[in-house]
């Protein structure tokens, strides 16, 4: 069960004296934030170390370098579930360490999560029917079984992964999502570009 | 010219213009104290790691300038959390290099190896690992900027034994490069402008003083605004002191032991001017039930303040005294009117407030025959018999409350006490570091007995470094603010609170710590023993009030309640058991 920490969050009318431990039976609510982030030691663990003491939520996260190989761009997604979504924002960009943040809205983003499976592939037809509809590969196969990678929008590959429980998900590995800003999409405020 | 890592270190804190540190030596960090002996920065021995930080903290507070501590690795890092997270929550530039094992050994558990970085992540602006000598000019020109610039805090530097030992090529850079860090803020001036509109039609307007004023060096403009504007103020735990509190438009201290005056206007308020202040929980109360009818300017250089507990109307991002000085500007009339003929009317609301202060005053009540002695009639005879401008540290507790609601601030920065993390010990170390600061002035401890023996053993180094601050402990024989909440929510069953007031003896402990000892058990003696505490100007004095054990704060919001809620006195104390939750 998904936990959270509401400590005196905005709108919760709770002092920190009745701060509690809640289960959070809702659906999620995703937020994706980009950041660029200096590519020195220790940067990944005050992200999370931050994320952990604020109470926030991290529903996946994506590190690596970009194009510069001293920076790096992160892609977080959150669950704003009980968090203003501003202040993880601010919060995120007080870290000495952290360049820029900027809110990703699905709608003006392209986003994409890469999954490897291993699946039960006694029909192995069938899994390549499966795959090939959502544009991936089978990339390995023996004793009835296969190794499969896809990489597509997030919400596809949810339904990818529905499809492919039936073979039998051995082992299932997601990335956590990666986003851009479309090419079309309105520049965001100033000092909170990525 | 080359230097080893530890002279670099050394000649960094001189180019930062450090005069004083506090600190004491050990394995990781015994390279950097050999050129300690050559440098003209002061060192003081403490002895105790929690002591150098509290020190460099009271240094800090008094002197606007960053307080500088240096340790070992390993547990004498451990020891100096404690100073790194008050700093953190109280917003404290302070400075503090560790020692840390070899780069080599790091990861294997080395002797006194820990993971100062990674234990302090939580607690420090920025923290750094060095991992090359030639990086440490850098590095600490780097953590300077950090912790005074924008929002203050602790920044620390943990530097490995072979770093010290290597070599490197000195230089001095010119400025620092941090593309991440941007701790200035324009203000709006469409901001400015609404809240101008703001304060010209509030009928029932009140200034939300807080520390981050005196971080801003923004006391002038602050009694500017609010005598411009014929606004109350009232000043919190962490900004007493910088609006006088004999003035007439000064309403002191709110929250949960503030005074009734200050609470319920804020309470009732339909403008708070916050300016450098975060509703604090001990402020607010249940931040449901706060000030409901008021509007929200909110004043802050950290803009994730805004909207953190409180959702501003008119957010301020920017240095406090910067913005005030733009209010002023936007409210005053071109036409040399008075600005207080274009606001609104207000004669209902300022006889509202008179009418609570006359009948709501702080108050207790010391009986005549001088038994028993009460702490608020101490508190009272020490601000009626120091210098005006004399420096007051306090511990946690009790003793705390009563020194902000007895003492008389009315300079800025004279005040210097645990505000955000509540840190009992924190007097001594605290006042020694005041002192050290401001060698001119006349610093008090007011004490608690229990806080007193955290740490008290670094009346020692006060001694041996000649340090005469003075140390008044309240001595209730308890702990006396969870006492006060076992009375009146726990049924008045008293766990693990009791002391005694014999044991220690303080008087005796005093005096083998090199101090003068003074013991006083009646109001008649009060007065004589801080004359004669006051003469003494070549050591440390402790003087042990015994005082009544019973005697409680008030007023008092219980904690989670309602600041309509707030508790007078004992006759109160039936509705706070109703009332209150579970204390923390
Ligand atoms: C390090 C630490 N431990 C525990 C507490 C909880 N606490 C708050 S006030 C207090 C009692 C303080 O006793 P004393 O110093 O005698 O002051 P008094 O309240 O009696 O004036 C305690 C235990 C704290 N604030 N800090
Ligand atoms: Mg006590």
């Amino acid at each position: 069960m998904r936990q959270a920490v509401v400590s005196g969050a905005p709108g919760t009318n709770l002092s920190p004296e009745e701060s509690a431990v809640v289960s959070l039976p809702q659906e999620p609510d995703l937020h994706i934030f980009a950041a660029i982030v200096e590519n020195k030691f220790g940067v990944l663990a005050r992200i999370a170390g931050l994320f952990s003491r604020r109470g926030f939520n991290i529903f996946s996260l994506a590190v690596a370098p970009t194009a510069d190989p001293s920076y790096s761009r992160i892609t977080i997604v959150v669950d704003v579930h009980n968090t203003d979504v501003n202040q993880i924002a601010k919060q995120l960009d007080k870290l000495v360490n952290v360049i820029n943040i900027s809110e990703l809205h699905p709608s003006d983003s392209l986003e994409r999560e890469l999954m490897l499976a291993r699946v039960g592939a006694a029909d192995l037809e069938a899994v390549t029917d499966v795959i090939s509809e959502y544009g991936g590969e089978v990339l390995d196969h023996a004793d009835g079984e296969a190794i499969v990678s896809v990489s597509a929008h997030p919400d596809r590959l949810d339904r990818c992964e529905r499809q492919l429980r039936p073979f039998g998900l051995h082992v299932l590995q997601r990335t956590g999502r990666i986003a851009l800003r479309a090419l079309d999409a309105d520049e965001p405020a100033v000092g909170m570009t990525a | 010219m080359e230097l080893t890592g530890a002279q670099a270190l050394m000649r960094s804190l001189e180019m930062s213009g450090v005069e004083v540190m506090f600190g004491l030596p050990g394995g990781a960090i015994l390279p950097v104290y050999d050129p300690v002996l050559d440098s003209p920065i002061r060192h003081v021995l403490v002895r105790h790691e929690q002591g150098a930080g509290h020190m460099a903290q009271g240094y800090a507070h008094v002197t606007g300038k960053p307080g500088v501590a240096m340790v070992t690795s390993g547990p004498a890092a451990t020891n100096i959390v404690t100073p790194l997270c008050d700093a953190f929550m109280d917003s404290i530039p302070m400075v503090v290099v560790t020692g840390q094992v070899a780069m080599s050994a790091i990861g294997s558990d080395a002797f006194q190896e820990c993971d100062t970085t990674g234990i302090t992540m939580a607690v420090t602006k920025h923290n750094y690992l060095v991992t090359d000598p030639a990086d440490i000019p850098r590095i600490v020109a780097e953590a300077f900027h950090i912790a005074t610039t924008g929002r203050p805090g602790p920044v620390l530097i943990d530097l490995p034994k072979d770093v010290s030992n290597a070599t490197m090529d000195w230089y001095w850079p010119d400025g620092v490069d941090l593309p991440g860090y941007r701790p200035r803020h324009e203000i709006d001036p469409a901001a400015i402008a609404e809240a101008a509109r703001l304060i010209r039609t509030a009928e029932r307007p009140v200034i939300y003083a807080g520390g981050g004023l005196l971080k801003a060096r923004a006391a002038e403009a602050l009694r500017e605004l609010a005598e411009m504007c014929d606004i109350h103020v009232v000043t919190t735990l962490m900004a007493r002191g910088v609006f006088p509190d004999r003035h007439r438009l000064c309403l002191g201290m709110p929250g949960m032991h503030g005074n009734y005056t200050a609470v319920t206007a804020m309470q009732q308020a339909d403008l708070l001017i916050n300016l450098g202040a975060r509703f604090d929980d001990r402020v607010t109360g249940n931040p449901a039930h706060f000030a409901p009818a008021a509007k929200v300017i909110h004043v802050d250089i950290d803009p994730a303040e805004h909207g953190k507990v409180r959702v501003p109307d008119v957010p301020v991002a920017g240095d406090a005294k910067v913005a005030i000085e733009a209010l002023i500007e936007a409210l005053r009339p071109g036409d040399g009117s008075s600005v207080t003929d274009a606001m609104a009317d207000r004669s209902v609301w300022k006889s509202t407030v008179s009418g609570w202060q006359e009948q709501y005053p702080l108050s207790y009540d010391q009986p005549s025959s001088g038994h028993p002695l009460k702490p608020q009639y101490v508190v009272e005879q020490l601000r009626d018999h120091t210098p005006d401008d004399t420096i007051v540290v306090a511990g946690v507790g009790q003793h705390q409350m009563w020194a902000s609601q007895f003492w008389q601030f009315d300079h800025p920065y004279t005040w210097v006490n645990s505000g955000g993390l509540g840190t009992m010990g924190f007097a001594v170390p605290a006042a020694i570091g005041a002192k050290v600061g401001r060698p001119d002035r006349t610093v008090w401890a007011i004490d608690g007995d229990g806080c007193f023996q955290m740490t008290a053993q670094e009346l020692i180094s006060a001694s041996a470094e000649n340090i005469p601050v003075k140390v008044g402990i309240l001595n209730n024989a308890y702990l006396g603010m969870v006492r006060q909440w076992q009375e009146l929510f726990y049924a008045e069953r008293y766990s693990e609170v009791y002391l005694s007031a014999d044991h220690p003896d303080y008087v005796g402990w005093a005096e083998a710590m090199g101090c003068v000892g003074i013991r006083v058990e009646s109001a008649e003696e009060v007065v004589p023993a801080i004359t004669k505490a006051n003469a003494v100007n070549d050591r440390p004095v402790v003087i042990d009030f015994r005082v009544d054990t019973e005697e409680k704060v008030y007023p008092m919001v219980p904690a989670g309640g309602s600041n309509d809620d707030i508790i007078l006195g004992p006759e109160g104390d039936a509705d706070a058991a109703l009332k209150g939750s579970a204390p923390s």
